[in-house]
């Protein structure tokens, strides 16, 4: 670490429970402007839960704190501000399917930034160059294969020009041939420096594009490192065995 | 022959026609008016609903299941004869359309809350995750979405909203059904209540019709 700039995304003591049942017991993790940081971990071990907490689709303990750039996390006036921060791509796509793909691109920044339509129009179609669809701007997501459909929801949530992005499984519900398309536009832009935090079980994806992997287990960061430190030489005995299952499977 | 002198006399037909022609735009203007007020009350209502604080949503809840529960009928005459005795006098054609609205809205309302509810909940996160206010979140992404849903149990509202303005004939309204009743009793012969009964079904029939194209025209595009 040269210097240390404020985080991008600071979670301290991050705590969540649903009922009785904690999910998440007092997380801590810093994340920087430009990092890509996978987060890894067994199903069930609050992975989708951290990240959600993040731009508060899930409400937390009280006295978590998390903030984005500055901005305190939490029900209230500020919320749609850090939102609007805050890009997410969803395992199931979650594109609204009543639009043509350009108006799904360019609802969010009409509305919320309040741009005007010829000038979003054109930010969409640009977007949409860049993830590779500029052919199906007029379709309807229906008309679309999962692959593209996803395409569309990175390049909806970069039309907010958002500080951090944030993936849940985005390959999960894909047909495997789809897999390497939407892959590759996350890596190029890992490669452009956008944060991404990104939940994955992508493993060789993981290695190649993080900054940082994180091992999740039982609503903890069992194990957090550089690629290399976690994909060949983890220090935990819980990464070393999910790391085992989920290679050789 | 007898039987068709009786029940569908020609000159009979003939000469009620204009009268029930009256009837019929007062009808279509008791109906339209209350179908429109349902709507807006409905969305209203179902909106707050789901989203108000508690008390609000306990008190609609409670005006909804009133609404349904009480006879139209009865809540016609109550407005129309029991509320002159609060002072509040209402003309033929405002009770009716109160008495209309306020259960069409009720109605209404549970069938957009349905409508609403039966949007994935992955719409409402995308929405939040984009940034967007409760209210670009309904009217851009969840309502119109919504409304596919909704319309087909929307059109039987309607159509029903439409039969019910019958009832505003007790309350001396000068509707299709009246004016049938007063041509029969004036002709000696019940062709002007099957004329009427007639123009009920030419004008809900194609209403039904309509709807379901307009229907397939809204389906186009989803999955
Ligand atoms: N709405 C909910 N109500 C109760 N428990 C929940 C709810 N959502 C999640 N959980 C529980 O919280 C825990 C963490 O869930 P989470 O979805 O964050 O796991 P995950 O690591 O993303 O798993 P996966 O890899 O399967 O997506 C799980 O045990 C899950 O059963
Ligand atoms: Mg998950």
């Amino acid at each position: 670490m040269e210097k240390q700039a404020r985080p991008l995304i600071s979670v301290r003591g991050l705590t969540k429970a649903y009922g009785t049942f904690r999910v998440l017991h007092g997380i801590d993790l810093d994340i920087a402007e430009g990092e890509v940081v996978c987060v890894i971990g067994p199903s069930g071990s609050g992975k989708s839960t951290l990240i959600r907490c993040i731009n508060h689709l899930e409400a937390f303990a009280e006295d978590s704190r998390i903030t984005v750039d500055g901005i305190r996390v939490e029900p209230g006036p500020d919320l749609a501000k850090v939102r609007a921060e805050v890009g997410m791509v969803f395992q199931s796509f979650n594109l609204f399917p009543h639009m043509t793909v350009l108006k799904n691109v360019m609802l969010a920044p009409m509305r919320v930034r309040k741009i005007p339509a010829p000038e979003a129009e054109r930010r969409a179609r640009q977007l949409l160059a860049r993830v590779g669809i500029s052919e199906q701007a007029e379709k309807y997501p229906g008309q679309l294969s999962g692959g593209q459909q996803q395409r569309v929801a990175i390049a909806r949530a970069l039309a907010m020009e958002p500080k951090v992005l944030l993936f849940d499984e985005p390959t999960s519900a894909l047909d495997p041939e789809m897999v390497g398309e939407v892959l590759d536009v996350m890596r190029t832009l890992a490669g452009t420096g956008v944060t991404m935090v990104i939940v994955t079980h992508e493993m060789g994806f993981a290695r190649q594009v993080a900054d940082r992997v994180i091992f999740m287990d039982g609503g903890r960061l069992v194990e957090v490192g550089e690629p290399s430190e976690i994909f060949d030489a983890p220090r935990e005995e819980r990464t070393r065995g999910f790391l085992r299952a989920v290679l050789n499977h | 022959m007898n039987l068709i002198n009786t029940f569908l006399n020609v000159q009979v037909l003939a000469d009620s026609l204009p009268q029930l022609m009256w009837g019929l735009v007062v009808t279509l203007k008791i109906g339209v008016t209350s179908i429109l007020f349902g709507l807006v009350g409905g969305l209203v209502l179902a909106v707050g609903r789901l989203y108000a604080p508690f008390f609000v949503r306990i008190l609609i809840r409670g005006y909804v299941d009133i609404c349904r529960s009480v006879p139209l009928l009865v809540l016609l005459i109550v407005v129309y004869y029991a509320l002159p005795f609060v002072g509040i006098r209402l003309s033929p054609f405002v009770s009716a359309v109160t008495a209309l609205s306020l259960v069409s809205a009720a109605y209404t309302s549970e069938i957009f809350r349905a409508g609403i509810e039966a949007i994935p909940n992955g719409q409402f996160e995308a929405s939040a995750a984009l940034g967007l206010s409760n209210r670009h979140t309904m009217v851009d992404v969840i309502l119109p979405q919504a409304i596919r849903i909704v319309i087909p149990p929307l059109t039987n509202n309607c159509i029903n909203v439409m039969k019910d303005t019958a009832l505003a004939s007790v309350v001396a309204m000068p509707d299709l059904l009246k004016q049938a009743t007063q041509a029969q009793a004036l002709s000696a012969n019940p062709t002007p209540l099957i004329g009427a009964a007639l123009i009920y079904i030419a004008l809900l029939w194609p209403m039904t019709a309509v709807v379901a194209r307009l229907e397939k025209h809204l389906s186009r595009g989803t999955r």
